[in-house]
């Protein structure tokens, strides 16, 4: 990345070595959680269970056959791929219009608009899961509408943290587009609407890609709600991965092999969009 | 982060008063004036969502807790007894086991955050500016460093959970067996330790939080002040004191806030590390009401602890906002 250079001010050598020491040092614990990962998941069981090994003794391919079979991961990975999914793609979509009113017009309301979604960014989540939780049971006794336990419920409850934050960033990052240009789109003839798709939202995919990323991979990380709202056929991987501990045994080549494997996916999407992510950032949260 | 509230409020004087000299004296910006609906169907959908997500659940969640709501009302909660303040009384009696032991997990979550979030923003802070220029190697220990926070929460805390075990474990391999720091091998997810833990897990994962971040708000200070300074004589030491800082400092005050509340608030780290009851060194609060409320099935005495645990974060998030006079140092810069 170009941005964030400086002119090069030549550096002490005693700045040099420190930087070096200093980030070494940041460098391995950052890492370390990462290559215990990796080299636990190749060792078959009874490497695991005895004193840790630093370099694998006999490495193996096996755990990342178990995985599939010692608990449905695939069901896991298709709850979890569909729920975040689903509540990524509505708060965006909602989080677009929403953001683009409040960027663009002054209207009745939207002070207070703004400070109800600032303010619920900081709500605990146990403050929502509790009332959501006998909300539809309730919704389930009253109407037969299984809410809890079904994946629609669970979109619904990861809306509560992925819309606030997605209208607090593209309002943010919409700001920082110049008004100008939606402007001499109206006079051109676009409507509020036309406006919006053919240049501001052009104009603010780095934006809405940032936030759709971080939405994403909040709602695939998300632990609480998983483990009251979903039953033993809506289970994402948050929840299923303890299905590799059993009264006896914790398969932890398993757990590191299936970890791996959950991770992949964010990791690479958010390490290829890191990019947009600053951007973003700096545009609608730093500004 | 703050930036929506804070670069809109300016505007708030004008739409007010829609049919005066001063508004018909722009023509230009007559979009902008939102006599019409256009805005408010634009928010609408938001607005409904809002409605039905949060506002909802917590009118429920503080008529909840005022009630006597036990796992016998689960299916039908309309009909629990009314207990009136009961449930806050009851959490607020340090002498009786309830409120004793939330203010305990209380205190045990101050703590915590003090060191979690004091921890990943020096890391933070120190990794950002010792990356400021450019040298062999920084694309990818950005990347290294970014991984951590990448990682599914879950993912990353089990494997902390199987590096903090007791016997085959790699921190006591390497502090017992290899640097033979102690004498026998320490249990890290029960006992004291655990809150030693809870914050080293915490760090390791927020921390590159902090470092985008900061990277981010360097990006917008000017190279000029650099290069004057140094013409000037200027240390390295010097310019982060002097300009680095400084500049820093309104992304900063977001960024603490921001790191405190979600803080504050997890559930994810201590959850997956210690399962559903946390040892009391590592109670924390979102773990403790999870506990009161779907192990013991008291979901009248969880309410309230939650609308507790929402006025403290309120009382404290105004006071520091108003203390760092965040909003009018934003509008001011807008």
């Amino acid at each position: 990345m170009p941005s964030g250079y400086r002119s090069p001010t030549a550096k002490p050598m005693s700045f040099i070595w420190t930087r070096r020491i200093v980030l070494t040092l940041i460098a391995i614990f950052a890492a370390l959680p990462v290559y215990v990962m990796i080299s636990t998941s190749l060792k078959p069981l009874q490497d695991v269970t005895g004193k840790f090994q630093w370099i694998p003794g006999h490495l193996t391919l096996r755990p990342y056959v178990d995985i599939w079979h010692t608990v449905p991961l695939a069901r896991y990975f298709v709850n979890s791929t569909i729920v975040s999914a689903a509540a990524t793609g509505l708060s965006v979509l909602i989080a677009v219009f929403a953001a683009y009113a409040v960027s663009r017009y002054k209207f009745k309301g939207k002070r207070i608009f703004t400070i109800t979604v600032l303010s619920t960014q900081m709500f605990p989540g146990i403050l929502f899961l509790l009332p959501l939780f006998l909300i539809f049971v309730n919704i389930g006794n009253a109407t037969g509408i299984a809410l809890y336990g079904s994946r629609a419920g669970l979109i619904i409850t990861y809306l509560t943290f992925s819309l606030p934050f997605s209208i607090w960033m593209l309002a943010g990052y919409m700001e920082s587009i110049p008004k100008g240009l939606d402007e001499a789109a109206m006079v051109d003839g676009c409507g509020p609407l036309g406006a919006l798709f053919r240049v501001v939202i052009p104009a603010a995919v780095p934006g809405i890609v940032a936030v759709a990323v971080y939405a994403f991979m909040t709602a695939w990380s998300e632990v609480l709600f998983a483990s009251v709202m979903t039953n033993e056929t809506t289970r994402t991987l948050a929840v299923g991965l303890r299905g590799y501990s059993t009264q006896y045994d914790v398969y932890w080549n398993q757990v590191m092999a299936a970890s791996l494997v959950v991770s992949v996916p964010v990791v690479a999407g958010f390490l290829l969009l890191q990019r947009y992510l600053v951007t973003g950032l700096t545009a609608g949260a730093v500004k | 982060m703050a930036a929506t509230t804070g670069t809109t409020a300016p505007s708030q004087g004008e739409d007010s008063v829609p049919g005066s000299a001063r508004a018909r004296k722009k023509p230009r910006r007559s979009y902008s004036v939102g006599r019409s609906a256009v805005p408010y169907l634009l928010v609408l959908p938001a607005l409904l969502m809002e409605l039905l997500i949060h506002l909802v659940p917590m009118v429920v969640g503080v008529v909840m807790s005022f009630k006597e709501l036990t796992q016998f009302y689960i299916r039908n909660w309309g009909a629990a007894p009314w207990k009136g303040l009961g449930n806050y009384r009851v959490a607020v009696d340090f002498n009786g086991a309830i409120g004793h032991a939330l203010l305990h997990s209380f205190l045990i979550t101050c703590a915590f955050t003090v060191l979690a979030v004091g921890f990943s923003w020096l890391l933070g802070t120190t990794a950002a500016i010792l990356m400021q220029d450019a040298f062999r190697g920084r694309g990818f220990l950005r990347a290294l460093f970014m991984t951590p926070y990448a990682l599914p929460i879950y993912a990353s805390v089990i494997i902390w959970a199987f590096m903090l075990q007791h016997d085959n474990g790699l921190v006591n391999h390497v502090l017992h067996d290899q640097l033979h720091l102690s004498d026998k091998p320490a249990f890290w997810l029960i006992g004291n330790n655990s809150f030693v833990s809870l914050v080293v897990v915490s760090v390791w994962r927020n921390w590159p939080f902090a470092l985008l971040v900061i990277m981010a708000g360097m990006q917008n200070i000017p190279d000029e002040l650099y290069e004057a300074s140094a013409i000037d004589g200027a240390g390295i030491w010097q310019q982060i004191r002097r300009i680095t800082m400084p500049s820093l400092r309104p992304i900063n005050q977001v960024l603490v806030l921001v790191l405190f509340l979600w803080t504050f608030n997890d559930f994810n780290v201590p959850y997956v590390l210690f399962g559903q009851s946390a040892p009391p060194a590592g109670d924390l609060i979102s773990i403790h009401i999870y506990q009161a409320s779907f192990l013991t099935w008291n979901f009248g005495s969880g309410s309230a602890m939650s609308v507790l645990l929402l006025l403290f974060l309120l009382v404290v998030t105004t006071v520091y906002l108003a203390f760092t006079s965040l909003r009018g140092r934003r509008t001011s810069n807008a």
